[in-house]
């Protein structure tokens, strides 16, 4: 009995220490990122970074959704553009006491003469950082439940949702006269009285995203690993067993897929202050769909993978989409189907699987291992030796 | 107020038959297996960039029979679609059946490398294309003789990727700078291109104060047409039979002898081809560009959802209910309808309008969903995961 209790707790002291452990290195890597890396990089590519953490930020929600709970959204570019959008409303309403018209200035060019109600909660700052990840929540949790409800799933799921970036979209675009239409809302000028576009404020946002990014890599790694994260998995691997031993999926589906519409909306806020525009064409098709291939070619059901595969498809688009402007949409569709038919499991896939195996055998640490009855039979022998392995 | 909704319902039901000839090749591939296939569009462009290649291909050669290109054309599309389903088909998607959302993201990694190929299309990109499947397979084909090929296959392959390729790159460096602009021209460019409809199609049947386009007459006669042969062939040929039968329930057909994958790769080439008339269709509506298949893939998708799989008559009345009712919110028949009462009428006109009855349509799709999750015709069976 002291045994037993003895072995928990060295367990519960073995969890905790890696716990610590993991929060340690995101630490360093967070306070590398925020005060090693600006000294190294020029302020283009610093930039660029910023922006895609940000974009991390998205493919850790999209992570959840996707590679956890196993339901593919084509939606994401929605929630990024309505978190995006709630921050730009803010900032367009920075205007000065001293300006002879008290509205954002696209909005005398369409002949609006009165501020739209829905405009006046973002003067305030407290309502836009709620509003930024709540809106995208309440959409999602709306969206979610609609579909959920009914047990549709699967590819309907994907196409529901593909849908709704259309139906934003044009609503969006439709929208002169309240949200600017195609060109979208930028030209910002201050927040918390910060010039938005000097570099101290641009620095400052930076720090911002790599704080919320680890908040976002904290939420979901507590979200993952405990009983909900196993029954998330239980819903992608066999829904249909979790209903049979008494779940409702449909709650956690929800829930789940609202928590992802919140962390794209944060990303998306993040995103347009570092970009200086949010337009509608964020939530075109295409757009969606490439945040779930950087979530791919990272590793689906890996935390660290979805970053990292935001980051590599991202650089790698900067530096090619420059030099080749052509090439770049071989290269993504390349980068699809290579992805789906030979990499399943992504980079992080690869490295867990295969990559840690080879590095081990090809720095000598490990010999590969073989049954030793099998080595003295002769006909296995006889096969290696003729067919190979 | 007659007038305008017989306007609403024929302007509709052409809207209808274009969605409907576009649905119903990726209906029928979905329904038997469970793909869809983002590349749809893509096909349709396709079929639309053969119509026009035979449209210039007839002016040049053959100026007598110009007023008839189009039925060649719709030939042509058809072919050269279903052939691209069918590299498609055999290429990628077989190795990724029970996986539709894989399937979901390869396809549309397809649909983006054929719009950039339609874009930069040239004489140097043929002929590179041609020579390093010729290195490639041809090496491949040499190799597989050899009785050692097993053993070394990750070798072979790997070593012939990089050895085709690198003879490719090299050679068509060489001709593009030995003969400039003649080879490495564009063939249709990032622009649109317009194909003229022939005479007899331009115009329309007077009715009234209002005309009724030749063009789109056809493309509702071709539609029926399409309907019928397909609704023929799965219901009175064997191979029909076959589809049917996969279709309902794929491991017992496998284990009654019925070649599942000559049946899929079919069905896909089938559907694809379906996929280029459409786009041969939408070609005399307006010009063409690389971009035009992404218009039509979310309308399509919707038929697929709210007809239900299986069932040819879904996706029929799916198709035109869609394109009749997008038709009548976004010409705003109905805010002419309620102009008596005020507040209705204006609701209406906020969403008279091409995009924005796009917006009321799918909350009418998915409230219509919470009614019917498995769409209008749905197929009853006894499986847990419908």
């Amino acid at each position: 009995m002291t045994v037993q209790l003895g072995s928990q707790r060295q367990g519960l002291d073995d969890t905790k220490r890696r716990i610590l452990v993991e929060a340690g290195i995101v630490l360093a890597i967070a306070l590398f990122l925020i005060l090693v890396m600006p000294a190294l990089l020029p302020s283009f590519w610093l930039n660029s970074l910023g922006r895609f953490l940000a974009l991390g930020i998205v493919a850790l929600g999209i992570d959840l959704i996707w590679g956890y709970t196993g339901l593919l959204s084509l939606g994401h570019g929605v929630f990024f553009t309505l978190g995006g959008y709630a921050l730009a409303m803010h900032l367009k309403l920075q205007i000065p006491p001293t300006a002879s018209i008290q509205l954002p200035e696209f909005m005398s060019l369409y002949g609006v003469t009165e501020l739209p109600w829905f405009w006046k909660p973002f003067y305030s700052f407290p309502f836009t950082f709620l509003a930024i990840a709540i809106i995208p929540a309440i959409v999602a949790g709306i969206l979610g439940y609609l579909i959920f409800r009914n047990r549709i799933r699967g590819v309907y799921f994907s196409i529901l949702t593909q849908a709704t970036t259309i139906i934003f979209f044009n609503f969006f675009n439709g929208q002169q006269k309240l949200f600017n239409g195609t060109n979208g809302l930028t030209d910002y000028k201050t927040l918390f009285g910060l010039d938005v576009n000097k570099p101290a404020a641009q620095s400052l946002f930076y720090g911002l995203t790599i704080l919320f990014l680890v908040l976002a890599y904290a939420l979901c790694r507590w979200l993952t690993s405990g009983r909900f994260g196993r029954l998330l998995v239980a819903i992608r691997d066999d829904e249909s067993r979790v209903r049979f031993t008494g779940y409702d999926p449909t709650g956690f589906k929800v829930l789940v897929f609202a928590i992802s519409g919140a962390l794209a909306g944060i990303a998306g806020a993040l995103f347009t202050v570092q970009t200086g525009i949010i337009s509608p064409n964020s939530m075109n098709i295409a757009f969606s769909i490439e945040m779930v291939i950087w979530v791919a070619v990272g590793g689906r059901a890996t935390l660290v993978g979805a970053i990292l595969g935001t980051l590599v498809v991202n650089f790698a688009r900067s530096l090619l989409s420059v030099k080749f402007p052509d090439i770049w949409l071989f290269f993504q569709g390349a980068l699809f189907l290579i992805i789906v038919l030979a990499l399943p499991n992504g980079l992080m896939g690869w490295f867990r699987e295969q990559g840690r195996d080879l590095f081990l055998t090809l720095s000598g640490q490990r010999r590969t291992t073989t049954y030793p009855s099998l080595e003295e039979d002769p006909e296995v022998e006889y096969e290696r030796k003729n067919l190979g392995d | 107020m007659i007038a305008s909704i017989l306007d609403g319902v024929f302007s509709g039901l052409s809207i209808g038959s274009i969605l409907l000839l576009a649905a119903l090749g990726l209906a029928i591939v979905f329904g038997l297996m469970g793909v869809i296939n983002m590349a749809h569009g893509e096909l349709m462009m396709l079929g639309a960039y053969t119509t026009f290649v035979v449209q210039n291909a007839f002016k040049a050669f053959a100026p007598g029979l110009l007023e008839t290109y189009i039925f060649f054309a719709l030939i042509a599309a058809f072919f050269v679609a279903a052939i691209a389903g069918l590299i498609l088909e055999r290429g990628v998607i077989r190795y990724l059946y029970g996986r539709p959302l894989e399937t979901l993201l390869a396809t549309w990694g397809v649909s983006l490398i054929l719009q950039q190929f339609v874009r930069s299309m040239n004489w140097v990109l043929v002929v590179a294309i041609a020579l390093f499947c010729l290195l490639f397979f041809g090496g491949k084909w040499l190799l597989q003789r050899q009785a050692q090929f097993q053993q070394l296959r990750g070798w072979a392959n790997a070593l012939l990727i990089t050895l085709s390729a690198a003879i490719t790159i090299a050679l068509s460096t060489l001709l593009s700078q030995a003969f400039g602009l003649a080879v490495t021209k564009p063939w249709f460019g990032a622009q649109n291109v317009d194909v003229t409809a022939p005479a007899w199609l331009r115009g329309g049947l007077p009715m009234g104060n209002y005309q009724l386009p030749y063009a789109r007459m056809f493309i509702m006669a071709l539609t029926v047409l399409c309907v019928v042969g397909i609704y023929l062939f799965l219901q009175r040929s064997p191979w029909g039979l076959r589809i049917r039968a996969v279709t309902q329930n794929r491991s017992m057909s496998s284990c009654l002898g019925i070649s599942t994958q000559k049946v899929d790769a079919l069905t896909f080439a089938l559907g694809s081809g379906l996929a280029g008339i459409a786009g041969c269709a939408v070609s005399l509506l307006g010009s063409v560009g690389p971009n035009t298949g992404q218009n039509y893939i979310v309308n399509t998708f919707m038929v697929v959802v709210v007809g239900g799989v299986g069932k040819l008559v879904g996706t029929i009345v799916g198709g035109l209910t869609i394109g009749v009712i997008d038709y009548i919110i976004g010409a705003g028949v109905l805010a002419l309808l309620a102009s008596s009462i005020k507040p209705v009428a204006d609701f209406f006109i906020f969403f008279s309008s091409t995009s924005m009855a796009k917006v009321m349509v799918f909350f009418l799709i998915v409230v219509f969903l919470q009614f019917k999750p498995a769409g209008l015709f749905p197929q009853k069976g006894r499986s847990v995961d419908a």
